[in-house]
């Protein structure tokens, strides 16, 4: 127990920004509010703590505006560079051009442009009837956009959040997931259900909400959640391409990252993850915004000389176990970082796919770091702790590899 | 009125009840294939809400009229068979059965081509066959085989056919009324001249859903018809006991509406050319059928708990869509008695057949599980922008 505290103390003490207090000091009431973010039995890591941590600046709200990758001299590098929200609409456009079934339903997509500026310009290029406004009718639109998949089109319907998509779940549920096979193959549904989601700046409750885990047992359905603008690009062309029903989880704090993507056409694949730091200590897997915290995690452990292996997993159902797999059998270690809810979350799956799996390969349990239980608060620094934050990644890749 | 003949004597015998007015007498003609049109008057009116009725005078031929007979004497034998079936074990969960509903379909198929689409909800069994389903794929998927329409993988909710233009089939109450405004987004997408019949229930009637397909519908002028058949029994529940206003044609509120008389084939094939003209022109419009079914909501529910056997047999002999059929037939000398019951016979023949072939299809091999679960083959290949191809592989 008395371990436990330590290690949120070490975490809360971390957020509020101070220096590094002595482990063996007493903790203060208000950090025991934050919560044991560390949920498997963990061991006291009090030697390699003590005296080897730099208190450098650590950020608390950690959304990069910048990918390492394109840090380098923009000038000479081919490609051109882009926000995500620009590449997810010209992999839109791109998509709309070469097929003319490719149609947009919405709230707010046509006239507006979009709410997050996805689909900005394309109603008065492509007309009304291909990129529909549609009234707030979450439950009868995604059924129309499934109706019309139905007869060969391919719509792309957008929840202006991810939550008003609960309204809908029925349709995805039955008619997106499961009709292909309750037809015995006579229909099939290109359908794209997409739309932001995740904890973003002090939206509330219901406007945070991660439906990945309530979406991750349709049968049916393909999941993929972008992170970069060259994975948002690739991986829209590819659902609008697949024949299967795919949901593509965006997160609304991603929009504004910049990077340089290729001019010429790509496609990623659906069902891949992407290596975004290869290593040889721990394999560290995490989706979506979490990649962000992760990569600010990695460059304190880093310095202090682990080697994380960092996938993002991109592909949310199914899983790659290919390349994780992989992983695994090289670095032995598993954590899994991810913003979705703890219980019968993402994290929740996949560690148990792990272990099924590659149970001879691991030498320590899989540690997963995951959101709280608890519905999204309002408040600043409730929402932080809510949610992983870095310096709990280090901590826990600290303790993983002792 | 007696029509002088040189036929069997049965024919003067007969009881002519007067209950339509026709207005050409013409020789017997013991062919069906005679094109010479009769003129029907609907037993009763149609009613309008926002909308000029169509005229109860109703256009036909005697080939027609045979062939709505010989459709809904199938269709009704059909489901009794599925009754004996069910009660035999041989079908199994869930069995809506249409019987006494019959005209809706027949008469929609007749104002209609395959090119327009029909979807509905779980009570599908005889608007697949009138779609161009087989009996032989029907009753296999009752029975959950593999020459099921379905692979067997579906059940009495989830027929389907692609072909004949008739997409379900499903179990959610309602939820298919926004997929059908999708087929007819579609249909005008595609500039095609064609429309789509939704079709729900009474008790679908009071869905969130329907209300904002509607209104979809009507903002963007699909071509769709919503077709409520209203049976008057929302499962166990009556009509006036669910909803507040039970004129389900009135309450597209801005979408005009037209009640029918569900019973009677040719109201039903008049309303429904009338709307299809509709939708073409001006877009949505609501079809309210008033009919009936004989059984419980479905073959776990006796029927009678909720409702009189005198009411159940009251509709039975006044209203019955195959007994009115006959008697025009009747009267215009199309068939006899005999003929008819030869009709009746060969049609109980082929569906004890159609049984007797779907028994012997195997049930589906267990690999099936796994099939039609995503399309062969999941999504694309992926090039990185080095052209590399990676392909993933699943354990």
């Amino acid at each position: 127990m008395a371990a436990v505290l330590q290690t949120i103390g070490a975490a809360s003490a971390a957020l509020s920004g101070g220096s590094f207090p002595d482990h063996s000091s007493k903790l203060s009431v208000s950090s025991i509010h934050s919560l044991p973010v560390i949920r498997s039995d963990a061991r006291p890591n009090l030697s390699s703590i003590h005296g080897s941590f730099r208190a450098g600046k650590l950020i608390s709200k950690a959304v990069a505006t910048k990918v390492e990758n394109s840090a380098t001299s923009a000038a000479s590098k081919p490609g051109h560079e882009l926000l995500l929200f620009e590449a997810l609409r010209e992999g839109l456009e791109e998509e709309m051009e070469r097929d003319p079934r490719v149609c947009v339903m919405g709230e707010d997509v046509g006239h507006y442009g979009g709410s997050y500026k996805v689909t900005k310009d394309l109603a008065p290029k492509f007309g009304d009837l291909r990129v529909l406004d549609t009234p707030i009718a979450e439950n009868s639109f995604t059924g129309m956009g499934i109706g019309a998949a139905m007869t060969g089109l391919r719509p792309v319907i957008e929840g202006m959040n991810m939550g008003f998509l609960l309204l809908a779940f029925n349709q995805i549920s039955d008619n997106c997931g499961m009709l292909h096979y309750t037809s015995g193959g006579q229909f099939t549904i290109p359908a794209v259900i997409r739309g932001p989601g995740g904890v973003g700046r002090q939206l509330g409750a219901e406007h945070s909400q991660r439906l990945e885990s309530y979406f991750q047992s349709i049968p049916g359905i393909q999941m993929v959640a972008c992170s970069t603008p060259y994975n948002a690009k690739g991986l829209m062309k590819a659902a609008i391409r697949s024949e299967n029903p795919v949901v593509l989880f965006e997160h609304v704090l991603l929009y504004n990252l910049k990077e340089r993507i290729p001019d010429e056409e790509y496609v990623l694949s659906l069902e891949e993850a992407e290596m975004v730091r290869p290593g040889e200590h721990v394999t560290i897997l995490t989706y979506s915004r979490m990649r962000y915290h992760v990569m600010q995690a990695v460059k304190t452990l880093v310095n202090k000389g682990y080697d994380p292996e960092v996938i993002d997993i991109r592909s949310l159902k199914p899983f790659d176990l290919y390349t994780i797999g992989n992983s695994v059998k090289k670095t032995h270690r598993v954590l899994i970082v991810e913003e979705c809810m703890r219980t019968g979350g993402i994290g929740a799956s996949l560690t148990a796919a792990i272990n099924e799996n590659f149970h001879d390969y691991l030498d320590a349990p899989i540690i997963c770091l995951s959101s709280q239980d608890v519905p999204t608060p309002y408040a600043g620094t409730l929402e932080e702790w809510t949610v992983v934050q870095p310096p709990q990644i280090v901590t826990a890749v600290e303790q993983l590899c002792q | 009125m007696a029509l002088s003949t040189h036929r069997s004597t049965a024919t003067l015998l007969r009881h002519l009840k007067a209950t339509t007015t026709t207005t050409i007498p013409f020789l017997r003609n013991l062919s069906t294939n005679s094109t010479s049109t009769i003129t029907v008057e609907t037993s009763v009116p149609f009613t309008g809400h926002k909308i000029d009725p169509p005229s109860r005078s109703v256009e036909t031929t005697p080939q027609e009229l045979m062939s709505f007979f010989r459709d809904m004497a199938l269709m009704r034998r059909k489901e009794i068979a599925a009754d004996s079936l069910y009660k035999a074990k041989l079908i199994r969960g869930f069995c809506h059965l249409y019987d006494g509903q019959e005209a809706v379909a027949v008469g929609m198929e007749a104002a209609i081509t395959k090119k327009d689409c029909i979807i509905t909800a779980y009570r599908d069994h005889c608007i697949f066959l009138g779609r161009g389903g087989t009996l032989l794929e029907s009753f296999a998927e009752l029975m959950g085989r593999k020459d099921g329409c379905s692979k067997g993988k579906g059940g009495s909710m989830h027929f389907y056919k692609k072909e004949g233009g008739f997409y379900g089939g499903h179990g959610i109450v309602g939820a298919q009324i926004p997929l059908g405004c999708g087929l007819a987004f579609s249909q005008k997408y595609k500039n095609e001249e064609n429309v789509t019949f939704t079709l729900y229930g009474d008790g679908a009637a009071n869905q969130g859903q329907l209300f904002e397909a509607l209104n979809m519908a009507a903002l963007w002028d699909l071509p769709a018809i919503l077709v409520c058949e209203n049976n008057h029994y929302g499962m166990g529940t009556a009509e006036w006991r669910a909803a507040k206003s039970p004129a389900y044609y009135k309450r597209g509120d801005y979408v005009p509406g037209l009640k029918v008389d569900g019973m009677d084939a040719l109201a039903v094939k008049q309303a429904c050319s009338f709307a299809k003209e509709h939708a073409l022109k001006n877009g949505p419009i609501i079809l309210e059928m008033d009919t009936y079914r004989y059984h419980g909501h479905s073959m776990s529910d006796p029927g009678s708990t909720y409702r009189t056997r005198d009411e159940i047999s009251g509709v039975r002999q006044e209203r019955d869509p195959i007994e009115r059929v006959r008697k025009l037939l009747l009267l215009h000398d199309i068939a006899n008695e005999k003929e008819l019951k030869d009709i009746e016979k060969e049609v109980r023949k082929e569906v004890d057949e159609a049984i007797a072939k779907a028994k012997e299809s195997p049930l589906p091999e267990p690999s099936e599980l796994f099939i039609n679960v995503y399309v062969k083959g999941y999504g694309a290949e992926s090039f990185g922008a080095d052209r590399k191809e990676v392909r993933a592989v699943l354990p």
